[in-house]
């Protein structure tokens, strides 16, 4: 019988929004998954993302923004996440994303995009679909 | 018993059990209101203890202030809806920060790129505020400051700018949010480690008890743990917790009760169940009336008065079906009138989408005025005084929060669950499960978990545009700030800012100093986090500690 290893996620918090309420209860959410959880808490720099992922060696790195910086935040990460070799790696972004620009954070590399209200199980479900 | 013997056989629709964890029953009579304590602080309005309002007349002598959150790109562009949201008939402004400055950077650092102007209005120096608040009263409309973390610099920036202006600060009114304990539950506009940020907000109230005493220096915000989790038991008591850790910090520097205690304020959430809500606030005006006089030995009526922004709603409004959260919002309004609140303001419809829009600010300031102007609702006080079922529910909710304070004060005390990040844990605990009740159906949602509809149109929600080109203007600004002023004056200031707050001196009239100085909000914060350093976020998502203050 082979026991799959757990799925490592990195999530993160985005720049300077504070609304942490909707990341915590998806890492919850990710907890009772079986996934292998790694919170970084408020204000992170897109280095500071980079950094956490390659110490958790992160499968997935997933991002939670509800302030509406998104966009600028993930144009600087996705070549810093290319540079330290995690351009494989699963990423995603849940939060208060304007459906116009869903596409441009998929062209960025973000495969799954996650608005508000997405339900729980969705989220864990398509990130077992796709982990890497 | 017969009478409930016929409704126990219906089918229950609704949770039997409100989100206090209370158990709802379909009739209440005088026997429920006798059982739960009878009538005993009831009182009358303007009274101790206040449950029925904090004044006599309450609303017939002034309705409740309407005071819209509102700020967004530069100063000048958040001057222009504070104009037109007080020529619609709006009685306050309550001033939306952008993040840069609410965590204290200015709009030249780094960290703030893409962030500038964004979810509020960028302040650098003292010359955003004169351009932000040019041409308002300041007599006529009071001002609300939505800030934290840099609350003492943006204070100091207000009352620089009222002398400036010519103003008396004696007689200067307002308020600052500044409430830091609830910012590391909820919100996360943190800076300083939790111990020296409350003595920043011990060194604004005591500072304005001398100099600007009608000023109201803190507004503890039971709003953002709720938000974050918090039933509304939890949001009152533990507001009540905060609010006694902010008190304790100013008494032990030897200022009197009632020199201080008449300023602070309080704000509270209203969505959720409407007769909970207002039992909620009914509760709550008593019981802090008898924390103040019986716990802090306070004389004067006015300390212990439970004076309140009752608004938002923002947790219970929904992405889906947007328009429904006009109608929402009319409902919870109407729950922050009921309730005896001195001031409301309303989340918007399109708000989970975008910062609001004219049309959607003006509809929200058209529902409050609705309430005064047709619904009767400022002509009686306490219109809901006296029903058996809010009564039983206003001593069931007193009780429960009493039960919670004494639980949070017996496991250490609200400061200790909060450094080590025990009630961060706690509500994001409640508010998985109730996700996940409302994912399952078990907690009804209309339009989410109700009478969806998977066919929809987009919604027709106006998306606030988000211009680079005023980002850019406003490091301009800044900059050719930085150029006209005196440096040496602000190199100066700031030394005595530093030097104060490492000297354990209040450090309010150096930093109102540096800000005429024209010293910018990251310069000062700078300065302070070299002496306080900064705060760092337990992580913790157990389930265990939820016990020791369930």
């Amino acid at each position: 019988m082979t026991v799959d290893k757990p799925i490592r996620v990195v999530l993160a918090k985005p720049g300077l929004d504070g609304h942490d309420q909707g990341a915590k209860v998806v890492a919850r959410a990710m907890l009772d998954a079986g996934f292998d959880v790694h919170y970084t808490g408020l204000r992170q720099t897109p280095q500071q993302v980079v950094d956490a992922a390659l110490r958790a060696d992160a499968d997935v790195i997933a991002l939670s923004s509800m302030a509406g910086s998104h966009l600028p935040f993930c144009t600087r990460l996705k070549p810093l996440l290319e540079a330290a070799g995690l351009g494989g790696r699963l990423w995603v972004i849940g939060g208060n994303l304007p459906k116009q620009d869903h596409d441009s954070l998929r062209a960025l590399g973000f495969k799954g995009v996650f608005q508000s209200g997405s339900r729980l199980d969705d989220i864990c479900d398509f990130i077992k679909a796709n982990r890497p | 018993m017969k009478h409930d013997d016929q409704l126990r056989q219906v089918p229950q629709l609704r949770p039997v059990r409100n989100e206090s964890g209370i158990p709802i029953q379909a009739l209440y009579t005088g026997s429920d209101v006798e059982a739960s304590g009878g009538l005993g602080l009831l009182g009358v309005p303007g009274a101790y203890p206040f449950t029925r309002g904090i004044h006599a007349l309450m609303y017939r002598k002034q309705p409740f202030t309407m005071r819209q959150y509102t700020g967004f790109g530069n100063a000048a562009d958040t001057n222009r809806r504070f104009k037109f949201l007080i020529d619609n008939g709006q009685t306050g402004l309550n001033v939306a920060f952008d993040l840069p400055t609410q965590c204290g950077l200015d709009s030249d650092d780094p960290l703030a790129d893409g962030e500038i102007g964004r979810v509020g209005m960028a302040v650098d120096t003292l010359r955003d505020f004169e351009i932000a608040f040019d041409g308002i009263d300041l007599d006529k409309i009071t001002v609300s400051l939505t800030i934290n973390g840099a609350a003492p610099t943006l204070i100091a920036m207000y009352l620089a700018l009222a002398e400036k202006r010519g103003f008396d600060l004696k007689r200067l009114r307002g308020t600052a949010q500044n409430d830091i304990l609830k910012e590391y539950v909820g919100r996360g506009t943190w800076v300083f480690p939790v111990l020296p940020s409350i003595r920043l907000v011990g060194d604004t109230i005591e500072y304005c008890a001398e100099h600007a005493p009608k000023y109201s220096p803190v507004s503890v915000c039971g709003y953002h743990m709720r938000e974050s989790g918090a039933t509304p038991t939890q949001e009152m008591a533990w507001a009540f917790c905060i609010a006694r850790a902010y008190a304790d910090e100013v008494i032990k520097r030897g200022v009197p009760v009632d020199e201080f205690a008449g300023r602070l304020s309080y704000n509270f959430n209203i969505f959720g169940n409407l007769f909970e809500q207002v039992a909620k606030f009914r509760a709550g005006r008593s019981l802090w009336a008898k924390i103040m006089k019986e716990q802090y030995h306070a004389q004067q009526p006015g300390s212990m008065w439970l004076r309140m922004i009752a608004g938002g709603g923002g947790g219970g409004l929904t992405l889906e079906q947007p328009e429904n959260n006009i109608v929402r919002g009319a409902y919870y309004a109407l729950i922050a009138a009921l309730s005896g609140a001195q001031t409301m303001a309303l989340c918007c419809y399109d708000e989970a989408y975008t910062i609001p829009s004219e049309y959607a600010q003006r509809l929200s300031l058209r529902t409050m005025q609705l309430l005064v102007e047709e619904m009767g609702l400022a002509e009686t006080v306490d219109p809901l005084g006296g029903s058996y079922y809010i009564e039983t529910l206003t001593n069931q909710m007193r009780a429960e929060m009493e039960r919670i304070i004494a639980q949070t004060d017996a496991a250490g005390g609200i400061v200790k669950l909060i450094a080590e990040g025990t009630i961060q844990s706690r509500v994001s605990a409640q508010a998985y499960r109730m996700q996940r009740a409302i994912e399952s159906g078990a907690f009804p949602k209309v339009g989410v978990n109700r009478y969806r509809s998977e066919s929809e149109a987009d919604p027709k929600v106006e998306m606030h545009p988000y211009r680079a080109d005023d980002a850019r203007a406003q490091i301009a600004s800044l900059q050719q700030v930085r150029i006209a002023r005196d440096g040496a004056a602000v190199t100066r200031a700031l030394e005595r800012v530093e030097s104060d707050a490492r000297r354990g001196v209040n450090v309010m009239g150096s930093v109102v100093a540096a800000v005429k100085a024209y010293a910018s909000v990251g310069e000062i914060t700078q300065r302070l986090v070299g002496v306080f350093g900064r705060y760092v976020e337990p992580v913790r998502f157990d389930h265990r500690e939820e016990e020791a203050i369930a």
